[in-house]
């Protein structure tokens, strides 16, 4: 079983390094007739002679090709902006489409063969990994090792997984040209499901579901015997590949807006972007469809959901940040800050993010009903620094990439506005709590290291109290590890959330309350 | 707290009072903590030479086996402590002028007091067996074991575990998540017989096998051997047979850690004698937690009580002797808990490993052998006497209430779904757990669950 296990890490070690060496993989060269596939036929009569030292040129990188297109595609648009003829600029960037078209050699020519040697064997070598584990032990928590790992305990390679990562998002958000040879392996698959060629997010999409999808069987191992683990985990994963990846594509394929039914606003901070508007507008009865659902899911599924089962119906069972987080993130889920500092920046830092997110809506909203005249640019000037700062640097950047360093829930914590939503629900209206088992509590401490949201369980564990805050999950681990079965996750009367029991039950000769 | 009444001459209680807590465990620190609420012009101080700041003592298996590390174990935060005026001394007390009221420190310079509490907790028992003293050879009950024990399995190629209890199968479950090895020497017929049943011994037993852990039942520590540089060889059994190891864990109990009062005019026993509110023979001196042997054990309690919980009561209680009026140490229903590996127990009130008549007994065991339940009741009256649960999480409250007001074991059972704390989704046993029961005494118990309002009105409170 352990010589299969190391098998299957060294196969996806391999698939992974082979992944990395494509970048660096192949030439570039843009021809008239590609050019011309990926821009509009006005702008490919205005580019073709500003490109053309460019066009028929063979380049050794990505990197290279990209940073002479932009240069003469942006001394044209300086050129007009400098003679104030603005109705001539093009404002669209083209430079992802044309280095991805641009690209030539052994990836643009083996993209179903790369698919299989890079993504699906690296899927294969982490499975054969994952299935075998803990198949000698009998069920139980498996946390042993865990602070001695360099990985998951912010050794070396937890620093240098951390710095990859971050890498690989600002990439993704900020240079994707740089990553066309990635994009052009998974356009097979985005072929066959909706139709067309796969841009960044199609790649990101696909890696994201089955890192979901990988790790959550690691889950079903770790977890082997924990119901509530099991089942939880089984969700996440049937809302990322179904609702996340599988139906938006489905969509596009059928010339409707790609949408992420199970996606709400202010998470889905475009939501009431006129566009993201303009487009279910436009799309008959399921665009409409989708505009009616995501109001609905804010203005009723998010109170009457929360009020009922807490927050954790959506964070830990739907959400697809929070499936990330509950499943590729769980091996680093202690590093999070449970002191009280972190708390107050915590709580200073998610309702800033939320106030942000609804502010930028409302102005969003008004300057639509408007016209455009009230707010003109400015709201467009908010969006893109919305966009930047919150959902690329923060949810992406600093929420995945810093897995390995700060936590798994960064991001839920401390930026999602939708989290803050919920949480403020949660923690007045709702029948949701963790209950605490008397006096059965040790103050071991292991509810507190294992709680991802940095919560100190512990503190409230030990003197009898239920936990009542804003910002958990609900992802029931606390109650998995307690040693003592101290903790249970409840939807219980509202009455008997918050009450003043003694500290310890069982002493009769003072009655303590906490 | 509202009730003020004066505390007589049970203490000085003079404004400002300088109380000295030696011992910064559970006992200690619980007592410091609920002093501070109710007194707030004391100056407080706790002495410990083991850590500088208070932890918990029953995590030191998961820092050795990975789980957490031992700023993951300290309950609170390190500002806690002055934010509260809980003054901290890190320093072992070398010796105790009673007539001076002053304490003598390894190294700094002496205290004095108004009050002293001691809380000085246990200390490994060692039974004269040759060889104990060699290299390698250890019990755990302290921050500095844990050490040395990180120190003595470095390279240990096999243990070997003397103890069928508590702290002698977290060794062996922490040398194991190490790989290392393990054999467990119990002297009992089934592990821990000594206080679980026969079924419920049994069941832990298969389950230390289970984890590869080498069990040996009947069998006794004769001698330790030595490998001729001071470090362990090998331990031989009462049985002649030879084990070779390179680590020794004794685990087979602790006493109370009172080597610093032998012969000193405070009165000793197995631990030191202390009244129903935890007063010394000596005034102004008082003593709390695992060192402490009451003169006068409550009911159904024995004179020593090494539990974690206890040791909170006897702080909670205490802290309310000194700075308020002395009430009698009155504890509830007995209520403990352990995790076996990855087999969890709690018990409640009174379950021996054996009993007589009029107490019968119920039990109802899991096919998946890993689960169980007992229950013991009074066979006339049918007053439930306790329960043990394995496998499974049934609420303390509830059977606080029930065995304070001397409910029976059918209401209590037709309450099971009431009192059953596992998490959401998991099987539930009390159907089976009933039917077992109705097909033994010919009852027809159903289960009750306490209705409560549910539906979309109840979110406004109807």
């Amino acid at each position: 079983m352990k010589t299969l296990q190391k098998f299957g890490f060294g196969i996806f070690l391999t698939a992974l390094l082979l992944f990395n060496l494509l970048l660096f993989i192949g030439d570039f060269r843009l021809t008239e007739q590609k050019l011309q596939q990926v821009t509009s036929l006005e702008n490919y009569e205005i580019l073709r002679p500003e490109l053309a030292p460019i066009l028929g040129k063979t380049y050794n990188t990505s990197f290279a090709f990209s940073q002479d297109f932009r240069k003469y595609f942006g001394a044209y648009n300086t050129r007009q902006q400098e003679n104030e003829q603005w109705d001539r600029v093009i404002w669209d960037d083209y430079t992802f489409a044309a280095t991805k078209a641009a690209s030539v050699g052994f990836v643009a020519n083996n993209k179903l063969l790369l698919l299989l040697l890079t993504i699906a064997l690296g899927t294969a070598g982490a499975l054969l990994n994952i299935l075998p584990k803990y198949s000698d032990e009998p069920a139980g928590i498996k946390h042993n090792g865990v602070m001695f790992s360099s990985n998951k305990s912010r050794g070396f390679i937890g620093i240098i997984l951390g710095a990859y990562l971050i890498g690989i998002y600002v990439l993704l958000y900020w240079f994707p040209e740089l990553i066309v040879n990635w994009t052009l392996l998974v356009d097979p698959l985005s072929q066959l499901l909706s139709g067309g060629p796969a841009s960044q997010w199609f790649l990101y999409g696909t890696i994201y579901t089955l890192a979901i999808l990988v790790m959550g069987v690691r889950m079903f191992r770790k977890y082997r015997g924990n119901k509530y683990q099991t089942l939880r985990t089984s969700s996440v994963m049937f809302f990322q590949l179904s609702f996340a990846f599988l139906i938006p594509e489905i969509l596009v394929l059928l010339n409707k807006p790609w949408h992420d039914f199970k996606n709400i606003w202010p998470l889905d901070y475009t939501f009431f972007f006129d566009y993201r508007v303009e487009g279910f507008l436009n799309s008959g009865s399921i665009g409409m469809l989708m505009f009616v659902w995501g109001i609905l899911l804010i203005i009723l599924g998010v109170p009457l959901m929360t009020y009922f089962y807490g927050k954790r119906w959506y964070c830990s069972w739907v959400c697809g940040c929070g499936g990330l987080a509950e499943t590729a993130g769980d091996p680093y889920r202690h590093l999070s800050d449970k002191s009280l500092s972190a708390w107050q920046v915590e709580r200073w830092m998610v309702h800033g993010v939320l106030v942000f997110a609804v502010v930028m809506t409302l102005l969003t909203i008004v300057n639509y009903f408007s016209g455009f005249e009230l707010l003109g640019q400015w709201t467009n000037t908010l969006h893109e620094w919305y966009g930047f700062l919150i959902g690329a640097a923060f949810a992406g950047v600093v929420g995945v990439g810093f897995y390995p360093l700060m936590g798994n829930r960064v991001w839920c914590r401390f930026g999602c506005p939708l989290a803050a939503y919920l949480g403020i629900v949660q923690r007045f209206k709702s029948r949701f709590r963790i209950t605490t088992n008397g006096g059965q509590c040790i103050s071991c401490g292991n509810c507190s290291t294992y709680c991802e949201m940095g919560i100190d369980v512990r503190w409230y564990a030990q003197r009898g109290q239920n936990i009542v805050r804003a910002s958990c999950v609900g992802c029931g681990v606390c109650a998995s590890v307690c040693p003592r079965g101290v903790l249970k996750l409840e939807n219980g009367l509202e009455q008997q959330r918050i009450v003043d029991i003694p500290i310890l039950t069982g002493n009769e000769s003072v009655k303590v309350l906490s | 707290m509202r009730e003020a009444k004066p505390i007589g001459d049970f203490c000085i209680n003079s404004c400002g009072r300088r109380i000295v807590i030696i011992g910064n465990g559970i006992a200690g620190v619980t007592c410091a903590r609920h002093l501070r609420k109710r007194d707030s012009a004391a100056h407080i101080t706790i002495i410990s030479g083991e850590t500088e700041h208070f932890f918990s003592r029953t995590a030191l298996m998961y820092i050795y086996m990975g789980h957490m590390k031992y700023a993951h174990t300290k309950p609170y935060e390190d500002k806690f402590w002055g934010k509260n005026r809980l003054n901290l001394v890190y320093d072992w007390v070398t010796h105790i002028d009673f007539e001076q009221k002053q304490l003598q420190l390894q190294q700094q310079e002496p205290i004095g007091y108004d009050v002293l509490i001691l809380a000085l907790g246990s200390t490994s028992n060692k039974f004269g067996w040759p060889g104990q003293e060699l290299k390698g050879v250890q019990g755990l009950y302290s921050y500095q074991d844990l050490e040395s024990m990180e120190t003595n399995t470095q390279s240990c190629q096999r243990a070997v575990v003397v103890g069928g209890g508590l702290i002698g199968i977290e060794m062996a479950e922490m040398l194991r998540s190490r790989k290392i090895p393990v054999t467990l020497l119990v002297r009992e017929q089934e592990f821990w017989n000594n206080v679980l049943p026969q079924e419920e011994a049994k069941l832990v037993s298969r389950h230390i096998r289970e984890h590869h852990i080498n069990l040996r039942l009947g069998a006794e520590l004769d001698k330790i051997l030595d490998d001729g540089t001071g470090k362990v060889k090998a331990v031989v059994t009462k049985d002649g047979e030879e084990i070779p190891c390179q680590f020794v864990g004794l685990a087979v109990g602790v006493s109370p850690n009172i080597d610093l009062l032998r012969n000193t005019a405070l009165e000793v026993n197995k631990g030191i004698l202390v009244d129903e509110h935890f007063a010394t023979n000596i005034p102004d001196v008082f003593a709390i937690g695992d060192c402490v042997e009451y003169r006068t054990p409550p009911p159904q309690r024995r004179p020593v009580e090494q539990v974690w919980y206890t040791g909170r009561m006897h702080g909670e209680t205490l802290a309310h002797n000194l700075a308020h009026q002395p009430v009698p140490y009155k504890p509830g229903p007995w209520f403990n808990s352990a995790k076996f590996l990855d087999i969890e127990y709690q018990t409640y009130g009174q379950v021996p490993s054996t009993w007589e008549k009029p107490t019968a007994s119920f039990y109802w065991e899991h096919p998946d052998g890993r689960t169980c339940f007992r229950a013991l009741f009074d066979e006339e009256k049918r007053t439930l006497l306790g329960v043990n649960a394995f496998g499974m999480r049934l609420r303390h409250e509830y059977f606080d209430e029930v065995l304070r007001k001397g409910a029976t074991v059918e209401q209590v059972l037709e309450q099971l779904p009431t009192a059953n704390f596992d998490p959401e989704f998991y099987d539930k046993h009390y159907p089976s757990i009933l039917q077992a029961f109705n097909q033994h005494f010919g009852t027809s118990l159903q289960p009750r669950k306490k209705k409560e309002k549910k539906g979309i009105l109840s979110i406004f409170g109807l």
